[in-house]
C-alpha cells in the first residue's frame, strides 16, 4: 500500500516540476529577447530605413523590414481570407457537413497544414519561374497566402461546424437560398471565428521566413510597388545576426524584440476576442 | 426576381466548388511540381541512389543527401525524446490533478509559445542554449565544442514542439470517458494507477499520433534549427557533433545553385523527399487518430 502511494507522490511531484519548467522556459525566452532588444532599440531604429554603410554599423533603422513584413502579411492574409471563406461555405452550407467531398477537402488542408514552410519556399520558386515573376512583394504574398490558407480554412471550418443545423434549416425553410443563408446567417454566427482566424493567420504570416527566403528577395527601402523586392523582419534578424559587427548584431536583437512584440499583441488580441465573443454565442 | 436569386445561388455554387477543388489540389500540385523539377537528377542518378549515398560534392556531380536525412532524423528524434515525457506529465497534471483555474492560466502561455516565430527561437538558441552547452554541458562530459551541435538544435526544437504536442495530449485525455476512471477508482486503484493502467492505455493510439505529428513538425523546421546546429556536412556520431538537417540544405544553398549543372534539380529533389517524409508522418498520425475515435465509440 505504501509503495503505491509513494509512486503516486513521486509522479505528481514530477508533473508539477515539468509544468513549472514549461512556464519558466517561456518566461526565459521572452525575458532574453526583451533584455537583449531593449538595449539596442531606439527611435531611429524604428522609423528609419538603412543608410549607406548600414551593414558596417553606421546609421539607419529597420523600417524597411517592419513595413515589408506588414505589407507581406497583410496582403497574404487578405488573399487567404478571400480564397478561404468560399471553401468553408462550400463545406458547411452548400454541401452537407459530413459529405465525402467536405471530408476530402478537410483531409487535404490538414495535410497541407503539415507541409514545412521551406517546401513552400521551394515550390514558390518553381511557381515564380513558371509565372515569369522575379523575387518581389507579389511573389512573396502569393506563396505566404498559400502557406496560411490551411490555417484560415481549418480554423473557420471548426467554428462553422458548431453552428446548429436548426439555424440553417430555419433559414432555408423561410425560402432563403443557400447563398443567402451562408452570407447573411452563417457569417454572422462565425464572425468572431473569422476575426480570430485572421489574427492567427497574420501572426503566422509575419513570423515565417523560410517560405519567403527565395521569393521576396531583400531590400534596403520600403517597397513602392508589388514588383519591388521586400525585406521582412525574420530575414532581417537572420541576416544581421550572422554579421561579425556587434552594432549590427544589436540591431538583430532590436528587430527580434519588435517581431516578438507584434506577435504577442496578435496572440493576446485573438485570445481576448475569443473570450469576449464566446459569451454571446448561441 | 425569384429567378435571379436562384441563378446567383447556382453560379456561386459552381464558383465555390471550383475554388474547393483548386484548394484541395494544392498538395498534389506542390508534389507534382517538385517531382517534375527533380526529374533531371532522378534521370541521371536514379530515384533511390541519392538517398543512400553520403557523398555531397555538387561540383563533381555527386548529390548524396544521406548525411542531411540522418542529421534531420537525429535532431528530430532527440527533440521528441525531450518533449514527450515533459508534455505528457504536464498534460496529465493539468487535466487530472490541477484545478480548472490552473489549466485556464496555462493556455495563454501555450498561445505565446505557439505564436513565437521560428527565427526568435533561433535567436534564443544562440543566446542561451549554445553557450550553455559550450560552457557547462559539454565540459561535464569532457567534450570540447563550439556549442553549435545536434543537441542545441534538439533542445530548441523540443521547446518549439511543446505547444503542438501538449494541446493534442490535452484533447486526447479529455476524450477518455469519465466512467472508465470511476470504474478503476471504485475497484481500489489509486489515481495514479488509474491514469497509468486505464487512461493512458486507452489513449495509446492518440499518444502515438501526437508523437508522429510532432516528428513531422520537427523534420520540417528550418530556420531555428539551422541557426544553432552548426551546418557541417557529415554523418553525426554523437550529440555534441555538428549536423546539417535537410531543410537547412535547401535554405542555405539557394543563392549559388544556378551555376552548377543539376544542382537546382538536386535541391528540388531534397525538397521533394522532405515533402514525402512529412506527408507519410501526417497520414500515419491521421490513421492513429481515426483509430482512437473508433475505440472511443465502443
Amino acid at each position: 500500500m505504501n509503495r503505491r502511494e509513494t509512486e503516486e507522490k513521486i509522479f505528481v511531484f514530477l508533473m508539477k516540476v515539468t509544468t513549472l519548467m514549461i512556464v519558466f522556459i517561456i518566461l526565459l525566452i521572452i525575458g532574453t529577447i526583451i533584455v537583449k532588444g531593449y538595449r539596442a532599440i531606439s527611435f531611429s531604429m524604428l522609423f528609419e530605413t538603412p543608410r549607406g554603410g548600414y551593414f558596417l554599423g553606421k546609421g539607419g533603422g529597420i523600417l524597411n523590414a517592419i513595413a515589408g513584413s506588414f505589407y507581406l502579411a497583410g496582403g497574404a492574409t487578405a488573399i487567404a481570407i478571400i480564397a478561404g471563406i468560399p471553401i468553408v461555405m462550400l463545406m458547411n452550407v452548400f454541401l452537407k457537413k459530413t459529405s465525402k467531398f467536405s471530408s476530402f477537402i478537410r483531409l487535404c488542408f490538414d495535410v497541407l497544414w503539415g507541409v514545412p514552410s521551406i517546401v513552400y519556399g521551394a515550390f514558390g520558386f518553381i511557381l515564380m519561374v513558371l509565372l515569369g515573376l522575379s523575387a518581389s512583394l507579389l511573389a512573396g504574398i502569393i506563396i505566404i497566402s498559400i502557406l496560411i490558407l490551411p490555417i484560415v480554412v481549418r480554423s473557420i471550418d471548426e467554428i462553422s461546424q458548431t453552428v446548429p443545423d436548426g439555424l440553417i434549416h430555419a433559414s432555408l425553410s423561410l425560402g432563403a437560398t443557400k447563398l443567402e443563408t451562408g452570407m447573411k446567417v452563417i457569417t454572422r454566427q462565425i464572425l468572431p471565428g473569422i476575426l480570430t482566424a485572421i489574427l492567427i493567420a497574420f501572426g503566422r504570416a509575419i513570423g515565417d521566413a523560410a517560405a519567403v527566403l527565395f521569393t521576396a528577395g531583400y531590400s534596403d527601402s520600403v517597397p513602392k510597388s508589388l514588383f519591388d523586392t521586400v525585406a521582412t523582419l525574420p530575414l532581417a534578424i537572420f541576416f544581421q545576426l550572422s554579421s561579425p559587427m556587434p552594432e549590427v548584431e544589436d540591431r538583430a536583437f532590436a528587430a527580434a524584440l519588435v517581431l516578438t512584440f507584434i506577435v504577442l499583441c496578435v496572440s493576446v488580441c485573438s485570445r481576448l476576442l475569443t473570450n469576449k465573443y464566446n459569451k454571446y454565442k448561441i | 426576381m425569384e429567378n435571379i436569386r436562384i441563378i446567383k445561388n447556382n453560379l456561386t455554387y459552381y464558383l465555390f466548388y471550383g475554388v474547393g477543388i483548386l484548394g484541395s489540389s494544392i498538395v498534389l500540385i506542390i508534389g507534382i511540381g517538385l517531382l517534375l523539377k527533380s526529374y533531371p537528377v532522378i534521370m541521371s542518378h536514379g530515384f533511390f541512389q541519392p538517398i543512400v549515398s553520403a557523398e555531397w560534392f555538387p561540383l563533381k556531380g555527386k548529390f548524396g543527401i544521406l548525411p542531411f536525412i540522418v542529421g534531420s532524423y537525429y535532431v528530430s528524434l532527440i527533440a521528441i525524446a525531450i518533449t514527450f515525457p515533459i508534455c505528457l506529465l504536464t498534460a496529465i497534471y493539468l487535466i487530472e490533478y490541477a484545478p480548472k483555474r490552473t489549466l485556464n492560466t496555462f493556455y495563454p502561455f501555450i498561445d505565446i509559445l505557439s505564436g513565437i516565430p521560428s527565427v526568435i527561437y533561433g535567436v534564443w538558441g544562440i543566446l542561451i542554449v549554445v553557450p550553455f552547452i559550450r560552457d557547462y554541458l559539454a565540459p561535464l562530459f569532457g567534450v570540447h565544442t563550439t556549442g553549435y551541435t545536434i543537441l542545441a538544435g534538439s533542445i530548441v526544437l523540443s521547446v518549439m514542439l511543446v505547444p503542438n504536442v501538449i494541446l493534442i495530449f490535452i484533447e486526447i485525455l479529455r476524450t477518455i470517458p469519465q466512467e472508465l476512471r470511476e470504474a478503476a477508482l471504485s475497484l481500489g486503484a489509486t489515481k495514479w494507477e488509474t491514469i497509468k493502467l486505464v487512461v493512458l492505455r486507452k489513449a495509446l493510439p492518440g499518444v502515438i499520433a501526437a508523437l508522429v505529428l510532432g516528428m513531422s513538425r520537427a523534420f520540417g523546421e528550418t530556420l531555428a534549427v539551422m541557426m544553432v546546429v552548426g551546418n557541417v556536412i557529415k554523418i553525426p556520431k554523437s550529440v555534441f557533433d555538428s549536423g546539417y538537417p535537410l531543410p537547412a540544405l535547401i535554405a542555405n544553398n539557394y543563392g549559388e545553385m544556378l551555376s552548377i549543372p543539376l544542382y537546382d534539380s538536386a535541391l528540388m529533389y531534397s525538397a521533394f523527399i522532405l515533402f514525402l517524409i512529412v506527408l507519410v508522418f501526417n497520414i500515419l498520425s491521421k490513421i492513429f487518430l481515426t483509430r482512437l475515435v473508433k475505440i472511443m465509440r465502443y
